[in-house]
């Protein structure tokens, strides 16, 4: 037994793995064993493991490139074909430069800012993170990021729950249906009830909100622009959010917030969403990185890592992770969010590349959502193709076709295109509808293309 | 009067620049205000920064410049399992074949990604040895409060409503007891005993039938092999509990026992400690949990399954799992981070993990050798992939563990992780991982060395540490009552 083990390896044979025969007698002579076996005798016989893991071999670099190259390459890209996807995963233009600063390894081989001393570039980044995320949002303070848009939102409702003693949560349907998914599930754990605001012509159904709320409301939360593409009359929620003592959620698409009023102005207390659009690529659906942002009057209620700003002992400016007797790690069983690592290095990700976009040109990109959308939609029209809903929108919109979605996507793949999203797998009154996304990557030509060949599908 | 040597982006902005190129607007312009309705349009701009590619390029250079990772230097952070973080891997997940794919597209254009992650949960479940594997989870706390709700649905399909304790080792990690609240559960602590490793009799004292799931880590968190575990397994089991393994520690036994095989009902690992993904500044991680078969009916839902069709193997999401706890993660887990992990598997195999481990632990042992003539080793057992020390020896003489970690900045090093876990007086937590060359663990021990004789002979150097970094000791208690969390710009 444990023979391999115990003789060691003959010779270098992993480059990850310095360990060299001498090194090892060494080492061995230190500790004042002959075997290494002996380091393990703490583990019961009954449990240990003699085998060999049944897991694939080894493979040397150049095989493994060519074996990782035939995996990636068996996949479809949106780079390859023509996407028209969205709903919540959204393909837009990245800045070269963001990767190249991401692969500065300073930044990507380190463990959370801890020391600060030695880790004042990642704490100041996440401060110009947080800043730049206040700005969007309009909101007074934002955290240094959640995992994603959806578990930022179901965070919100555990801190509104938290903040107001109540328990039952108001969402409405036009919120991504993954993220009122991972809400009930999280809803479940902290015993909060969760009920949904029906839909009415593509938009949150206002009257089912008012009739629903009632003092046990904790928060109320939709989304900007709806999952549906559509753009909430926030003004009109905001009232009756606040009619109680409930907290006004808005899950919103920051891309969006370079054109639209931010919810902040629409008296939001939380603002939650996800920064994907900002120079992270959609990679199957992660990692991607959420964003959290409160009034001030919440700044100590919430989730996750916070940067403040402070001095050393000389008055040199410096950063430090602060407020932290919030956190897991000092509260264990009081805390109230067990978040942990979050996605730190897509928030660097997303700054350089809000950097990138700069002032003016989150406004320009934001346009060139709305006009090529709308360019679509008209184009789409034209073709015969029935739009749906008649309300103002962002970069998405529904239309309705002949047959199943599923059907007609497999059609557009003849054409090299990637359809858009099937809201029937979601919505039982939505058969044969597809969400369309169109960002500032479509040409004009691609659009024109798209609605000649979806107005042609019979 | 506030001086900085380090500009904040916004402080460079200049009205006018820009660091991006757009695509042009090829479609005819119409009216903003006949799309979106005035009072939809936000009035004043967003302040983002405006500079140019060289000025962005130029700044964010500066910021890694002020920051440690692994591939700066020795980065010793017990719990943390700072190891190397493989270049292919990055290249890798940046293929245009993964990086560049939508969620939402049809399944036969996925096939290879869908595959990846068929044959990463097989790999997780032959190393762990249990019978289901999901990649859903983003992180390892994440994992736990997953992995806890799983229970919970367990017991809950059998009306065992009364299972409303989690029991923790008082050396666990705080997720621990974080995720058990925020799973609906009470946590209750169950004490080490002098030899650093969970107290039997106060477990058996502590278990009941209100006992839902046992907690734990093993090796623990003060690298110390819990060798009771079959025992500890067995008290739980005889409850009715469940045991829960928090993976964080892995790195000391892959390929020489596995937690299925111990007696866990569900695990969760964090690739980014384990298998090689970056850290990243604290994320994205990545916290793949595994069950044994009566816990696989709750599990979130999809999970990556595969069939034959035509002779060929066709790879799916299994939407078909009616007991499902539901979704904790949007879309399919953190994919990019997956694609990682499984690049590293294949590429040290059975041999290659399993060597892993050995030497993880060897370091470790050798490390903790040398250093305990000159620090407080509390447990004298053999470790597993690290250990700890105790400062107490060095706080009579005035310097703290804080001060020690401070002055190891001086030597270009990271500190051990501190005053974790809580149960050990000016704790030193230490983890060198398998990638590090004797040489560098040598140089370390040296720097310890001589810290300690510091703190004898001249212990101002030490208090007053460090003396080479870009600032001193940060005011942080200012920071927490007076906070300023975003940049303003002065009028």
């Amino acid at each position: 037994m444990h023979k391999r083990l115990a003789k060691g390896e003959k010779k270098l044979k992993f480059r990850y793995l310095p360990m060299t025969e001498q090194d090892q007698k060494q080492m061995m002579d230190t500790i004042g064993i002959k075997e290494l076996e002996e380091l393990f005798q703490d583990i019961p016989k009954e449990i240990r493991y003699d085998g060999r893991l049944n897991i694939e071999e080894a493979l040397d670099e150049t095989k493994l490139v060519k074996e990782m190259t035939r995996l990636a390459e068996t996949n479809i890209n949106v780079k390859q074909y023509m996407s028209f996807l969205g709903a919540g995963v959204y393909e837009h233009y990245i800045p070269s430069v963001v990767n190249h600063m991401l692969l500065r390894s300073e930044f990507y081989t380190a463990y959370t800012p801890y020391q600060p001393e030695i880790s004042q570039g990642e704490l100041q980044a996440i401060f110009e993170f947080q800043t730049m995320i206040s700005e969007l949002t309009g909101m007074d303070i934002a955290n240094s990021s959640m995992y994603d848009g959806p578990t930022a939102l179901a965070e919100a409702a555990m801190m509104s729950a938290g903040q107001t003693k109540k328990k039952t949560i108001l969402v409405s349907k036009t919120v991504h249906p993954e993220s009122r998914e991972v809400l009930k599930s999280n809803a479940k754990g902290q015993n909060l009830h969760v009920v949904e605001i029906d839909e009415k012509d593509g938009v949150t159904d206002v009257e089912d909100l008012s009739a629903k709320y009632n003092e046990d409301t904790a928060c109320v939360i939709v989304q900007y622009p709806n999952f549906l593409g559509n753009l909430e009359d926030l003004a009109a929620i905001e009232k009756i959010a606040h009619q109680g003592k409930g907290l006004f959620v808005v899950s919103s698409n920051p891309l969006s917030l370079g054109v639209l009023k931010p919810p902040g102005e629409f008296g939001a207390d939380v603002v939650v969403g996800d920064v994907q659009p900002f120079g992270i690529p959609t990679q199957l659906g992660g990692p991607h990185c959420g964003y959290f942002a409160v009034t001030k009057k919440l700044m100590r209620k919430v989730p996750g890592r916070l940067v403040g700003q402070t001095t050393d002992v000389n008055g040199k400016r410096g950063f430090v992770l602060t407020l932290q007797a919030r956190e897991q790690h000092i509260r264990r069983d009081k805390a109230t969010s067990n978040i942990c690592s979050n996605q730190a290095l897509n928030a660097l990700g997303a700054s350089i590349a809000m950097a990138a976009i700069g002032k003016r040109g989150v406004k320009d990109m934001a346009t060139q959502n709305i006009q090529k959308a709308h360019y679509a939609k008209n184009k789409l029209k034209e073709k015969g193709v029935e739009i749906v809903y008649d309300q103002p929108f962002f970069n998405e919109f529904v239309v309705r076709l002949p047959k199943p979605i599923e059907e007609v996507n497999k059609e557009l793949l003849n054409h090299k295109i990637l359809g858009g999203f099937d809201l029937s797998r979601h919505y039982s009154d939505k058969e044969n509808m597809m969400l369309i996304a169109v960002t500032e990557l479509r040409t004009k030509e691609e659009i024109d293309e798209f609605a000649s060949v979806l107005g042609g599908i019979k | 009067m506030m001086t900085h040597d380090q500009s904040l982006i916004f402080e460079i902005s200049k009205e006018g620049r820009i660091g991006h190129s757009l695509p042009e607007l090829d479609v005819p312009e119409v009216d903003i205000n006949h799309l979106i309705p005035k009072e939809m349009q936000r009035t004043e701009a967003p302040e983002l920064p405006e500079v140019s590619e060289l000025q962005l390029v130029r700044h964010y250079t500066a910021l890694s410049r002020r920051n440690h990772g692994v591939d700066s230097g020795f980065y010793p952070l017990g719990s943390c399992t700072m190891k190397y973080n493989p270049k292919i891997n990055e290249d890798v997940a940046r293929y245009a074949g993964f990086a560049h794919l939508h969620p939402y597209q049809p399944e036969e254009t996925i096939q290879g990604a869908l595959e990846l992650m068929y044959k990463l949960q097989g790999s997780l479940e032959e190393i762990t040895g249990m019978d289901q594997v999901t990649l859903q989870p983003a992180a390892g706390a994440h994992g736990e409060w997953t992995g806890l709700m799983l229970i919970r649905a367990y017991h809950e399909a059998n009306g065992d409503f009364q299972r409303t304790k989690v029991i923790v080792p008082d050396s666990a990690h705080g997720t621990n007891p974080a995720s058990a609240t925020v799973a609906g559960f009470d946590s209750v602590t169950v004490r080490s005993n002098e030899k650093g490793l969970v107290d039997l009799d106060h477990l058996r004292e502590v278990v009941g039938d209100d006992t839902a799931a046992l907690m734990l880590t093993n090796p623990n968190t003060l690298g110390l092999f819990e060798e009771q575990i079959v025992e500890m397994a067995k008290i739980v089991h005889d409850a009715g509990g469940k045991l829960y393994y928090d993976g964080a520690n892995s790195n000391a036994i892959l390929g020489i026992t596995r937690p299925g095989d111990m007696g866990f009902d569900v695990v969760h690992l964090n690739l980014h400690k384990t298998f090689t993904t970056p850290h990243g500044g604290g994320g994205p991680g990545s916290g793949p949990v595994g069950v044994k078969k009566d816990l696989v009916p709750y599990l979130p839902k999809p999970i990556v399954a595969v069939k034959e069709e035509a002779g060929e193997a066709r790879y799916y999401f299994d939407y078909d799992i009616p007991d499902s706890i539901g979704r904790v993660k949007p879309y399919y887990g953190n994919f990019g981070i997956n694609v990682r992990a499984y690049t590293y598997i294949r590429t040290m195999g059975p041999d290659g993990l399993r060597n892993v481990s050995e030497y993880a632990v060897l370091n470790a042992n050798y490390m903790l050798r040398r250093l305990e003539p000159y620090y407080d080793a509390p447990y004298t057992q053999h470790c597993k992939h690290e250990f700890v020390l105790s400062g107490r020896r060095q706080k009579k003489l005035g310097v703290r563990t804080l001060d020690i970690a401070k002055r190891l900045l001086d030597f270009g090093y990271h500190p051990p992780t501190i005053y974790f876990p809580l149960n050990v007086e000016e704790c030193l937590m230490i983890e060198p991982t398998e990638t590090e060359s004797k040489e560098t663990l040598d140089e370390f021990i040296e720097a310890m060395i001589q810290i300690a004789k510091e703190a004898e002979e001249n212990p101002e150097i030490v208090q007053e540490a460090p003396h080479h970094t870009v600032i001193d000791r940060l005011d942080e208690t200012t920071a927490a009552r007076k906070p300023i969390l975003r940049y303003t710009k002065e009028a």
